[in-house]
């Protein structure tokens, strides 16, 4: 007691003596641009005439987009057979792609709803062109399913709607699931994205129309649905904003689960696991970031966005990078771990497989891009060199499509009867198809980047230090806490 | 000037400066007013004496309409109209229709939630008098707006542009209705 009392009674005089380490929070937006730069910088990107390099690039970018254009018009005029998948590897490159894509797709989910969720404030630069490449990835991804169906023409069966047969859909199935979550989330995606962009949309009204460009004012203005950035809208607008974020969270992460299922619920060794859903779902925001990174990096030098996408948001990306790549490589160590302790032969025989069969290549390719690459990520100078992580973003982009190429593929090709092995190699189709699915991407995104302003401009105001109202007050370092 | 003005408005260059004049608009009484911010600024809800949203009603609404709809449609279907024998599993159970209701539990209260906020909020409208105020472009750029429409009981042409001169506001001006 008495020690205590000696304690606290001392406490006072060192406590005085002690000075807290002040932190300072990372500038979200770079030399103390002002609202009219935020506004300029992002609607100029819009407004001002075609750059000779979009033509350029938009003209690449539908010759590979023809690409897919012209293997599924062959594939339509003749059949599923002209894609490489045979018996026993009945499904391969198009559910690899389609799962690919998906996964892609979550990052902009993540980066819009999470982080909105979790408040973290960097977000607001690389959150309108990550929910747009989640659009556009949800677009590549939905070919592929649709189209391997061999008749398109009878896609619509995937929906409950009444047909001649009287017969309804089977949801008993997690491919009936699937059809769900994905258009769910192609929706919801759309949807988050529509009504995030309409404060800006109306910034770009009022700029057409102060230019007397009352055509494309009229245009923006249909989209901007009359926004008048009213206190009374913002409010209701901000909590309709966070319950969307607060409903894509668990969307996000049930789309990958459901469709780790059309895996998991199988009873094929290799995809009958229940670690699929969380390592899917981790797999796919690593994916995601990587493609985030392959598409900001660039924009970002393209339009001297320096200021808006600071060096602390790419730190933030490529850390994410790592936790996420690191899940997936505990993920892969961990089924290893867990084919040899469930003691069942053929899981056991599947992984051996994988790592040293016919294609310990693909399984090789994808522990490197994926376990590897990522963690240079820890290193200060590698994240500060730019064209170091755009490159290292490639090859996360790549080994993330052979694990979806391991998952499917090694399993179906050696099961549990070896008289019915195989071993799958695509068609020169199945390469044209997925090949031009990049350009189907990029034609969209460059259209984007040619209409939509490119960052949320309302949402970077927001968060730069003179739009706190209470700044004036008091000294910058206890505003800081404000 | 109108006959018969929409009300006045008046403009502010910070959101400090907005935050206290919202703060005095509202202590003076007044309930048929507005600001105009080309972001949402932290604190303006309560300094403006605003209620919570409403919007959280209609997600709610939309959610287990959502649920339900997947719940009944699953056992509508797949019991009801035209059970079929698939894997020997039960026809309906609440466990595989409940991937597909929770899609359509977040679907549905995506739209519920846009359609109430734009419902609550009154838009779309393309033609307010707030949108005709010559300056208003800037709006959504980077200046800030108070606006107390002549309908608010209290609204007196002398008076309130004293309280919005006194506010801080300057460019005061009538808005045409």
């Amino acid at each position: 007691m008495a020690q205590a009392a000696e304690q606290s009674a001392e406490a006072p005089a060192i406590l005085s003596e002690v000075r807290p380490a002040s932190l300072p929070r990372a500038e979200l937006v770079g030399h103390g641009r002002s609202f009219s730069w935020i506004t300029a910088k992002i609607c100029g990107i819009a407004e001002e005439k075609t750059p000779a390099w979009w033509w350029w690039c938009f003209g690449v970018a539908c010759v590979i987009a023809s690409f897919t254009a012209g293997g599924l018009t062959y594939l339509v005029a003749t059949g599923v057979g002209v894609w490489g998948h045979r018996s026993p590897t009945n499904w391969a490159w198009p559910i690899v792609n389609f799962v690919f894509w998906i996964g892609i797709g979550h990052a902009g989910t993540l980066i819009s709803a999470i982080l909105c969720l979790l408040r973290q404030k960097w977000r607001t630069s690389i959150n309108r062109s990550a929910e747009a490449m989640t659009i556009f990835a949800v677009v590549c991804a939905g070919i592929f399913p649709v189209f391997h169906l061999g008749r398109i023409w009878y896609s619509w069966f995937l929906f409950p709607l009444p047909n001649s047969n009287e017969i309804w859909q089977n949801y008993r199935s997690p491919l009936e699931w699937d059809v769900f979550a994905v258009s769910t989330y192609g929706t919801v995606s759309v949807l988050f994205w529509y009504v995030g962009m309409i404060p800006d949309l109306a910034t770009m009204r009022d700029r057409f129309a102060s230019v007397g460009k009352l055509l494309r004012a009229k245009i923006y203005g249909v989209f901007a649905m009359g926004w008048r950035g009213s206190s009374r809208h913002w409010s209701n607008y901000e909590m309709a904003y966070l319950i969307l974020a607060g409903i894509s969270t668990p969307l996000v992460l049930s789309v990958h689960t459901i469709v780790s299922f059309d895996f998991a619920v199988s009873m094929l060794p290799g995809w009958h696991t229940t670690i699929f859903p969380p390592y899917f779902v981790a797999g796919a925001i690593f994916s995601g970031f990587g493609m985030v990174l392959t598409l900001v990096l660039p924009l970002r030098a393209v339009y001297k966005l320096e200021d808006l996408v600071t060096q602390y948001h790419i730190d933030c990306m490529c850390k994410i990078t790592l936790a996420t790549g690191s899940m997936v490589g505990y993920a892969y160590a961990m089924e290893f771990f867990i084919a040899w302790y469930g003691a069942n032969p053929f899981e056991g025989f599947t992984f051996i497989n994988r790592a040293f069969g016919p294609y310990a290549w693909a399984y090789w390719i994808m522990v490197t891009c994926n376990v590897v690459t990522p963690q240079f990520f820890w290193f200060r100078k590698v994240r500060e060199c730019t064209w170091l992580v755009w490159v290292l973003s490639l090859f996360v982009n790549c080994g993330m499509w052979f694990e979806r190429f391991v998952i499917i593929v090694t399993s179906l090709a050696r099961d549990f009867l070896p008289s019915s092995w195989g071993y799958f190699s695509p068609t020169v189709v199945d390469i044209f198809t997925f090949f031009g699915t990049f350009g189907v991407f990029s034609v969209l995104f460059l259209l984007f980047i040619r209409f939509c302003p490119i960052m949320a401009v309302a949402e970077l105001k927001a968060v730069t230090p003179q739009a706190n109202p209470h700044a004036g007050h008091a000294p910058a370092e206890e505003s800081a806490h404000g | 000037m109108a006959e018969k003005p929409y009300g006045l408005i008046a403009t502010f260059d910070d959101t400090g400066a907005l935050l206290r004049a919202a703060q005095r608009v509202r202590d003076a009484g007044y309930r048929d007013w507005d600001c105009i911010s080309p972001f949402p600024i932290h604190g303006l809800d309560k300094a403006m004496g605003l209620p919570r949203s409403r919007v959280p009603r209609f997600s709610l609404a939309g959610g287990i309409t959502g649920f339900c709809t997947g719940m009944t449609m699953i056992w509508y279907m797949d019991k009801f109209d035209y059970a079929l024998t698939v894997g020997g599993k039960p026809f309906f159970s609440p466990l595989f229709a409940f991937p597909v209701s929770y899609e359509l539990t977040i679907l549905f209260t995506a739209f519920a939630t846009i359609g109430g906020m734009f419902f609550v909020n009154r838009l779309p409208r393309h033609h307010h008098p707030v949108l005709n105020y010559e300056h208003m472009r800037r709006g959504t750029d980077d200046l800030f707006f108070v606006v107390i429409e002549r309908r608010d009981p209290r609204y007196d042409a002398a008076n309130t542009r004293e309280l919005l001169e006194q506010a801080g506001g300057r460019d005061i001006a009538e808005l045409e209705g």
